[in-house]
């Protein structure tokens, strides 16, 4: 079969790490400094380009090599479908090696049990002195002398009208 | 996280300029790697394809490391501090040969150039952008281009090998465009004066060979029993210098000031090795003669790459880099080991685990009040670093002190089972515990029984078994494991056996068997000592029962009649399973040898399928719960045998590499085989597939990993199988009141009726590896680890390869927890 060369471009970062690799493993190559790599003497037919750099994904790429016209190169990236006029590889995306920290927010921490806590207590501050400001100045009186003598304040004695020992 | 290169066969020094001193190799493993020569840590290493081996590796112009790869056809420079491929160029040539990589300074139009041979051509190419100058074509059939010289500040290059008529072929060429000026050619008619080498060899008997070395005007033979040192005086005249009777490695020449070549001995004694470094034109003087200690577990030297350097009182040092016999590394400078690596552990053949032992209460107390002055050592060192008065050398000792009291490193068991001790069986023949908290080296041995000897010429280390575990009966012996091995390259080839101890690495027992291993079957019978019963099944179908005790044989015995294996031919595509029979026939009344007679048999047919990969259970994995649960409260059964048998087939056209075939030419059938019995439970067939397949079997399911020529994907499956022969116990009465078969133990003798669900999806990765989690309660739900090609793992939640997804799943079947099907398998790092 005649062997044709394939050229292609890649973009990520750092370009150092990155192997650009032919059929599953057949063949494995690197890229120059500009982002160049290539395959030598490939023969007509379909093949897969696949990319491996740490911290990008890239889809892997459908080659199809003609084999009349020496040179001529269709690609297609595998996931979306997408055609490729030139083969030039970009990352569809960052991968994420990491749970993301959640960012900070406010409804965070009022979720969370100590928000719950603080805000029962000032709910407790706020709103309790309420239910007792509608007594009586007497019954306020005689619920203090009903502490004083039992000490512990039932929950019937502290109701407007209630509690009458 | 630890990297490896392997075991190094060429190696450059870079030790010019002030600043790093690095030491380029390239290993057997097809890597490129630069070391530090001070600590012997890796600044960058290229992993280059599985056919892409390294032919010659150079440094040019100072500051690119140019290697010559596959065959001499791929070119490549790299940068030398951070590794970044410069530029590739590809040489072709009209025939096969012998590939030379040769860094002149040859200076062509103002361009440094470097002049390779390979296929059969000689090529001038360009060192800044890989363009090739000039090449040239030999008219002489099958020229082996030994050298090429290029006499200083001349403008033509002499080329100088053998032609295959034993003819010495001279060529004198231009080296600005390649044109040949003179050609000469003698033929070796004979030297003056032939002294045969037999007859310096004396009483040396045994395989006489010759090490090739650079050295000019000395060369040495190898035998069994020596090495002797020949130098060629005058016409063809030889001299016996030196004869050494232990093993001995010659370094290559390395010209050390004008005219004058070094060369380096390394020799073995006892416990020591020899260093020597003598002038290549004067035997009897030594520029340096040093003795060094050496570990006994790293075998012998194999390799030595000498390099100098100028002291500052002007002489001469030498350091040396050797490569030992278990594959590792070590720099050896002014008498002592600078550093060493262990890269055996780039090329591992077999990996087991073994439990560490079990901690003995009140020892961590006691340890700690035994060192007082430590510990105050240690808190005033912590001290120091909280308030930031600490130097670097204290926070490297805190950190330290850190590390080793840290819950991960611990030499103990844990709760959750997590730190376990992992035994490495390397293809250099050792052995090494790695502890799996922090990777360390706990203990490494080299195996004698694997070690080269005259009995056993091959020694190819095959895999590792758990031998002793204790669990009730025998927790004071610590557990040990069995390596099997055989004694060549051929399946015939006797084997051998060794059983190691995992807690000291001492190697308690090796065996040389007078039979071949073919299979290594380990039974589910134990000892009184917890030794694990093995049958080693041999090329001839014969059984041989270990450890060859007497109680192991009346334990087998009781079990005689329930023990099967299978066999897989993939060349003939044969499956065939077998029962054993009696004692061997034969002279030898051996009792612990038994005949096996064939059972059953399943012939694939050859014209259309060719067997690429089979899988079976992990044997000690258990399953947590039989019935599954799903949705509309009904519950299917999983068809649990331990005795499933996963096969994949393919097209014979398909079975090269990816994209060979057309999609109508190749299909992919696969079957789940149950071994005792031989029936085939399920048949699949994918057409327009291809290997390669990598597959799991787990519980009842298995899954499998394939390429997909139509759509020109890699694709993910799932089978999963069900026992039906119980699914009539659905309703509560019969379960409380009446017969049920639920509590019966699955076996394989009974014919259950099984059914089986699949289904198929798309998946980005090629993969290089695929395994399953265990998890000891149950609870954990089982993940697949997944091993790409980019060297990166993942893991994949069962639950997406579940068979009974569906595009709209029902409200019944969202409470159960199955996904939505989608098309392939989405990859969601945080899942």
């Amino acid at each position: 079969m005649a062997g044709l060369g394939t050229k292609g471009f890649v973009l990520p970062g750092k370009t150092s790490n990155v192997k650009v690799i032919l059929n599953g493993g057949q063949i494995v190559t690197y890229l120059r400094p500009d982002g160049y790599f290539s395959f030598q003497n490939i023969p007509a037919g379909t093949h897969l380009i696949e990319v491996a750099a740490i911290g990008y994904f890239f889809s892997p790429v459908r080659v199809d090599v003609s084999a009349r016209n020496p040179g001529k190169v269709q690609a297609a990236l595998t996931e979306n479908r997408r055609g490729l006029s030139e083969l030039v590889l970009e990352p569809l995306r960052d991968e994420q090696y990491y749970e993301i920290r959640e960012p900070f927010s406010i409804m965070s921490v009022v979720k969370s049990p100590m928000g719950l806590m603080v805000g029962f207590m000032l709910v407790v501050v706020f709103l309790m002195p309420k239910l007792v400001e509608n007594m009586d100045p007497e019954e306020m009186r005689r619920a203090q002398e009903e502490m004083r003598n039992q000490g512990v304040p039932s929950l019937a004695s502290l109701l407007p009208g209630g509690g009458r020992n | 996280h630890q990297q490896y290169i392997g075991k190094v066969k060429q190696a450059v020094f870079h030790t010019h300029k002030t600043g790093r001193k690095r030491v380029v190799a390239s290993t057997e493993q097809n890597i490129i790697a630069t070391l530090d020569l001070r600590s012997g840590e890796i600044f960058w290493r290229h992993v280059l394809g599985p056919n892409d081996v390294v032919d010659g590796i150079d440094i040019a112009l100072g500051k690119y490391v140019i290697t010559l790869s596959s065959g001499g056809s791929i070119l490549r420079a790299w940068n030398l501090p951070d590794g970044q491929m410069v530029w590739e160029s590809s040489l072709h040539g009209p025939k096969h040969s012998k590939s030379l990589l040769l860094t002149t300074n040859l200076i062509i139009e103002k361009d440094n150039a470097l002049i390779v041979f390979s296929n059969g051509r000689l090529n001038a190419v360009s060192c800044i952008d890989g363009e090739v100058l000039w090449k040239k074509d030999f008219e002489e059939e099958s020229l082996e281009v030994q050298q090429v010289i290029q006499p200083p500040g001349s403008d033509f290059i002499y080329v100088v090998g053998f032609a295959a008529s034993s003819q010495f072929q001279m060529y004198k060429i231009n080296a600005k465009n390649g044109e040949l000026l003179k050609h000469e050619s003698t033929a070796f008619s004979g030297r003056s004066q032939q002294t045969p080498v037999s007859n310096l060899l004396e009483d040396s008997p045994g395989l006489a060979v010759i090490i090739h070395s650079s050295v000019t005007g000395i060369f040495a033979i190898k035998t069994d029993a020596a090495t002797i040192f020949i130098r060629v005086i005058g016409e063809g005249k030889l001299e016996v210098v030196e004869k050494t009777n232990h093993e001995t490695v010659v370094s290559d020449a390395l010209s050390i000031s004008e005219g004058q070549q070094a060369f380096a001995l390394v020799q073995h004694a006892g416990s020591n090795i020899h260093l020597t470094v003598k002038p290549a034109h004067d035997w009897d003087s030594n520029l340096l003669k040093e003795s060094i200690k050496m570990d006994q577990q790293r075998g012998f030297v194999h390799k030595v790459f000498i390099n100098n350097y100028i002291r500052t009182d002007r002489s001469h040092g030498f350091r040396a880099l050797i490569v030992m016999e278990d594959h590792s590394l070590l720099l050896l400078q002014q008498g002592a080991i600078v550093w060493s690596r262990e890269d055996g552990l780039a090329s591992i053949i077999d990996v087991t685990t073994s439990e560490l032992p079990v901690e003995k209460a009140g020892v961590s107390v006691a340890k700690v009040e035994l060192n007082l002055f430590e510990w105050l050592k240690g808190h005033v060192l912590k001290l120091k670093g909280t308030l930031m008065l600490a130097t670097p050398e204290d926070i490297a000792a805190i950190q330290y002190m850190r590390l080793k009291s840290s819950e991960k490193s611990k030499m103990t068991r844990d709760h959750n089972g997590f730190r376990k001790l992992l035994i490495a069986l390397t293809r250099a023949g050792k052995l090494f515990a790695l502890h799996t908290g922090d990777g360390r080296i706990v203990w490494s041995h080299l195996l004698q029984s694997l070690h080269k000897s005259e009995s056993c010429r091959q020694p190819i280390g095959l895999n590792l078994h758990q031998w002793q575990v204790p669990h009730h009966h025998a927790l004071d012996e610590n557990p040990s494991v069995l390596v099997v091995g055989r004694c060549g390259p051929s399946s015939d080839a006797l084997g051998v056996l060794s059983l190691v101890d995992s807690y000291t690495g001492k190697e308690f027992s090796s065996l040389r068997l007078v039979h071949s291993v073919a299979q290594v079957i380990p039974l589910p019978y134990t000892d009184s000592t917890e030794q694990r019963l093995h049958l080693l099944i041999d090329a001839d179908k014969h059984a041989h029962l270990y450890p060859k005790t007497h109680e192991a044989i009346d334990i087998f015995q009781s079990e005689f009649s329930n023990v099967y294996w299978y066999s897989v031919d993939d060349d003939n595509g044969i499956i065939k399973g077998y029962a054993l029979k009696t004692k061997c026939s034969g002279n030898v009344a051996d009792e612990f040898c038994f005949d096996s007679r064939e059972l059953w048999s399943i012939v694939l047919p050859s014209e259309s399928e060719k067997i690429i990969t089979t899988a079976t259970r992990k044997l000690n994995e258990a399953v947590h719960t039989q019935a599954k649960l799903i949705a509309d409260q009904d519950v299917m059964y999983k068809y649990i045998s331990s005795n499933l048998l996963f096969v994949a087939t393919v097209a014979p056209k398909a079975s090269g590499e990816i994209g060979s075939v057309t999609p109508e030419e190749s299909w992919l059938v696969v079957y789940l085989i149950d071994t005792v019995t031989g029936r085939v439970l399920h048949r699949m067939t994918h057409h327009g597939s291809q290997g390669p397949v990598q597959a799991v079997l787990s519980e009842n399911w298995v899954v499998y990993h394939y390429f997909n020529l139509r759509a020109h994907r890699y694709e993910m499956s799932v089978i999963e199988i069900y026992d039906q022969s119980r699914a009539d116990n659905k309703d509560v009465w019969k379960l409380v009141v009446g017969n049920h078969n639920l509590t019966s133990p699955v076996s394989s003798y009974s014919r259950a009726e099984v059914i089986t669900k699949s289904q198929s999806y798309f998946f980005t990765h090629s993969l290089k590896a695929i395994a399953v989690t265990l998890t000891v309660k149950g609870i954990t739900s089982k993940q697949l680890l997944i091993g790409t090609i980019g060297d990166q793992v993942l893991a994949l939640d069962k639950r997406f390869l579940d068979p009974r997804r569906s595009v709209n799943p029902t409200q019944a079947e969202r409470e159960e927890g199955i996904i939505p099907l989608t098309d392939s398998l989405p990859i969601i790092p945080q899942v």
